[in-house]
Parts: C-alpha cells; structure tokens; sequence
C-alpha cells in the first residue's frame, strides 16, 4: 500500500488522536449528549464505575441492536438506582430510553434493543437514590450491508 | 394494521423474596419520524413513549422511550416478588392508546 | 467541542479498519441451534445427490452471537410476534362463505404439520408450482370466497409464517416427480447461474462461489431459504422469500421479475431443493 503525504498526515493526526483521548472516549461527546447528561444528573458530570453497559462489538444492523445495563446497588429502601439512561452519541437525537427502577426493582438491571443510525458511542448513566451519579460507554461498530446498502 | 399485541414472560410461581425475570415484547412500528415515504414525505412520528409494570398495584419498573427503541421494543427487567399477586403491564402509544396485559404469580 | 467530535470520528475510524480485519477471518460458527435450550435444528446437513456442496449450513451460522442468541430464544425472536398474529387469521372468518382457515383445516399444528417443509409443489389446476402464499390464496378465492392477498400483505406474511412454523424443525424436502416440476427446477437452476444487473452477478457468484466471505461488512451465506419468511433486522419486519429473492435482484441493479412470476417461483423451487435436508427454522432472525 502506498501512502499520499496527505493521508499519511490524517494517519498521524488519527494516532494521535487515539492516544490523547483513548482512554477518555466518554468525555469526545456531542453538545446534545452533554446537555441530555446534565439535564438528568442536575448539572454534575457522572463519575465512573458502578453502572455498567453491555454491548455487541458490532451490530450486524443498526436498527436492531441489543443493550443491557446493569447498576452495582444492593436495591434497599436507603440505598437504591432511581434510574438509568441510554443514549446514543451519533444518532440525530442522542435519546433512547430511561429506565426507571424502585425498590421492587430487586436489582438495577435491564435490556432493551435500540436503533443506532452509524457506528458510535451508547452511554448508560445512573441516578442513584443518594444523588450521585455514574456513568460507562462502549463503542459499538454499526456495518454497513452488502450490495444494497 | 392489527392492533398491536403484547408478549409478556414472567414466572408462575416464585419462593418468597425471589428476584425473577419479566421479559416483554410487543408488535409496533415504533416510527420514528426521521423517515421519508416515497414521495419524500416525512412519515409522523408514532411511538411507544411509556411501558411501565405494576405488582399489585405499585410500580416496579417503567420506561420512558425515544425513537431510537427498535422496532417490536423488547424490555428484559428483574421483579422481588414478597408475595402472590398480579402483575400489570401497561403501554402507551403517542396516539393515546393504551395496551395492557396482566399476568399472576403464586409466591410461596 | 467541534474539535473533539472531529477527533473523536477519526478515533473511530481507527477502530473500524481494525474491527473489520478481525470479522474477516470468520466462516460459518461451528455451533448448534437449539431453541429454548429444547428442539434443536438442523442447520448442517449433507447436501443430495447432485449438489455443488459437500454440505449445506443454514444462514444462520453466518450472523452474529447476538443475532443467533434472538432465534434461539422463541420469546425474544420477533418473528413470534406474526407466528401469533397467523394464528388468529387462521381462526379468524373471512370471505362470501364466512369461513376460517380452521373451518376446514382444524387445529393448524396437527393439519399443517410438515406442509410447509414439502413446498412448492405442483398444482394441477393451475399447471404449475405453487407455494404456501399461493396457496392461501387459492383457498381464499375457492373456498372462502375471499379476495387473494396482495403481495406482502401484514396478513399474508403472517398467515405463511404460522403455517410454515407448524414445520419448524422439520427437513426441507419438495417432491420434483410430480408434474413438470423437473422443468421448473432446470429452469430455476438456469436462473441461478445467470448473470444480472450492472454489477453483472448471478445468485452463484456470491452464495456458491463465496459463501463464507464478506461483500461489503455483509457475511455471505449459502443463500438457504429454510428459514422464510424470516425476520430481518434491518427491515424490522418478516420478509418473505419473493421479497428477498427480488432485492437481491435489485441489488445487482437489474430490472426484478414480479412476485410469483414464472421466473421466481422456477427460482423458489431450484433454491428450495438446495436446500434440502435442513430443518425449516421459520421465523428464522437474519440481519
């Protein structure tokens, strides 16, 4: 394979890239997505761990992909998830659902099956009954089908 | 379009204190009003905005939905069952329909 | 944050490429099928006498963890939501003579047993082959004085997915002696091998002489119809076999025979013998 200048410049840029924000993905997200965020947690931006989301690697189809999210919480009346959002960072509107959990609940845990448009990051962010709120995102790989698109 | 039909898969029997699984499945188009009919019309947006489940009257479980639910929303939730009772699951369409379906459980 | 959102689909660029060399290397999953943890499916078997295969593997083995964990589970496989909404046009009266499918047909998982594994087969009257939508609808318009179903109808596809379900599991076998199937059957195999469209590919080019590999990110199958009408992931809905049949032609960017047409039921016969000895699977769950 040979490279132009050009791309090997926008290779490097990408690695770059790659390196700096790697490990902080969840912070690259749209102004919808952060303004969803803020306008769940009153303002804060979610910690990290606790909530965590689980997600195909890559769906064979975006308008069908499966999550699950699952909150660490022993579910007692003092101490329990009042709920847990989902969107998606590079759909048109980053919403998807909120799932809201009680007491009754058992344990904070739910799945559902959601329409992605591209390849992008879901977000789960949970609203714990003490206030605080956590937050975990995966990237998933949307493809694109054969002939036909 | 037939109406649209409820699945609901929850435990008939249960020990008391038990956390079980409900999964729920209902046939909707879920349009999400982001699509174009084929004179390049926007199609309007008619979705399941709510489903909430009930046990003996207070709720467990809801969920608030956005157009990006797929098609036919599945939702996979867990129940503490303390006592025999009903389940009662409800969705709300933006048209202002409601589809229910109930379910029992014997906990012993 | 503009900045950032550059980056961050640079990122994701990244990721991708590498993504898309990991997919490449996978063939069919070596796993079995197995609904509810109870009925397993036949979805590798040795192909019959004549076939360009050693063995034939379901379209199911080709899709994803997530994709095959829907059909293996009879709640979450969408396509039981019109295997429950054919059950009740089944019972459901319709026509001049008010009669149901059941009025004559009774209990569909008794009568309808293995019907669906044995089509298309020959029509007499019609003097040529039928398949399960062709025949409901001679049933509406003989006996329930009903008008047929246009194509794709909800109720037509629902209806064919309740009485193809009532053979989940059971082999594909269509019986070529009767009639003229034998010359519908050359005539669906001159098809199959015939180039089409602007991008010039015949069925053969991709489900026989690539099945395996990937066009696009899409991993290609043997191109078995076991599991029709099968639910799509990206239409969200049951697709029926004439459905697909006609945008894989289009896809190849050719004109596309009608529904039911000479040229795809010849097709529907030819590709349903390919595949015999794998279990029907309807609703099967493809991408």
């Amino acid at each position: 394979m040979t490279l132009t200048r050009r791309q090997a410049l926008g290779l490097s840029a990408g690695a770059a890239a790659f390196l700096a924000f790697g490990t902080k993905a969840g912070l690259a997200a749209s102004d919808a997505t952060e303004a969803a965020i803020k306008a769940f947690t009153g303002g804060a931006m979610p910690g990290s761990g606790k909530v965590s989301l689980d997600t195909p690697e890559i769906a064979e189809n975006g308008n069908t992909v499966p999550v699950g999210v699952s909150v660490d919480s022993p579910m007692t009346a003092d101490n329990y998830v009042v709920a847990v959002m989902i969107l998606a960072d590079g759909n048109p509107n980053p919403a998807v659902a909120t799932f809201n959990f009680s007491t009754m609940s058992g344990s904070a845990e739910a799945k559902t099956r959601i329409r992605l448009a591209k390849t992008q990051n879901v977000i789960a962010v949970a609203k714990m009954s003490d206030g605080s709120t956590y937050m975990d995102t995966k990237e998933v790989k949307v493809t694109i089908g054969g002939c036909g698109g | 379009m037939a109406a649209p039909k409820p699945r609901v898969k929850v435990p008939k029997k249960a020990s008391k204190g038990e956390v079980i699984t409900i999964k729920t499945l209902i046939s909707h188009p879920m349009e999400s009003g982001q699509r174009k009919d084929k004179e390049g019309n926007l199609i309007p947006r008619q979705i399941i905005n709510k489903f909430t489940c009930e046990f003996n009257g207070q709720t467990v479980f809801s969920c608030d939905m956005d157009p990006a639910v797929s098609a036919n929303p599945y939702m996979e939730f867990s129940a503490k069952v303390e006592e025999s009772g009903t389940f009662k699951f409800t969705w709300v369409d933006d048209d202002g329909s409601v589809y229910e379906t109930e379910n029992e459980i014997a906990v012993s | 944050m503009i900045k950032m959102r550059t980056l961050t689909a640079v990122m994701s660029g990244l990721l991708a490429a590498t993504a898309a060399t990991a997919v490449l290397a996978g063939g069919p999953v070596d796993e079995a099928l197995i609904i509810d943890g109870e009925t397993e499916i036949t979805t590798r078997t040795a192909a019959p006498e004549g076939h360009p295969f050693d063995e034939l593997i379901s379209g199911w083995h080709y899709r994803t963890d997530e994709t095959r964990a829907l059909q293996a589970d009879s709640f979450q496989n969408p396509g039981m939501l019109y295997v429950e909404r054919g059950e009740e046009i089944w019972n459901t009266a319709d026509g001049a003579a008010g009669k149901s499918c059941a009025d004559c047909h009774g209990d569909a998982s008794e009568s309808m047993k293995g019907v669906g594994a044995a089509y298309p087969k020959w029509d007499a009257a019609s003097n040529r082959p039928v398949n399960i939508e062709l025949q409901i609808d001679a049933c509406r318009k003989n006996n329930m004085q009903a008008e047929p179903y246009k194509f794709d109808a909800a109720d037509q596809k629902a209806l064919t997915t309740y009485i193809r379900h009532q053979s989940q599991g059971m082999p594909v076998g269509i019986d070529l002696s009767q009639g003229e199937m034998q010359s519908w059957w050359d005539n669906g195999k001159d098809l199959y091998y015939t180039r089409t469209g602007q991008l010039n590919l015949s069925c053969a080019n991709c489900h026989e002489e690539n099945n395996g590999n990937y066009i696009r990110a899409d991993h290609l199958s043997q191109g078995n119809v076991n599991g029709f009408p099968t639910y799509r992931l990206k239409q969200s809905e049951m697709v029926s076999l004439h459905n697909r049949f006609r945008g894989c032609i289009r896809d190849t960017r050719a004109e596309f025979p009608a529904a039911f047409s000479d040229e795809l039921m010849a097709l529907e016969v030819y590709v349903t013998w390919r595949g015999t000895g794998l279990a029907v699977e309807t609703p099967a769950v493809r991408q």
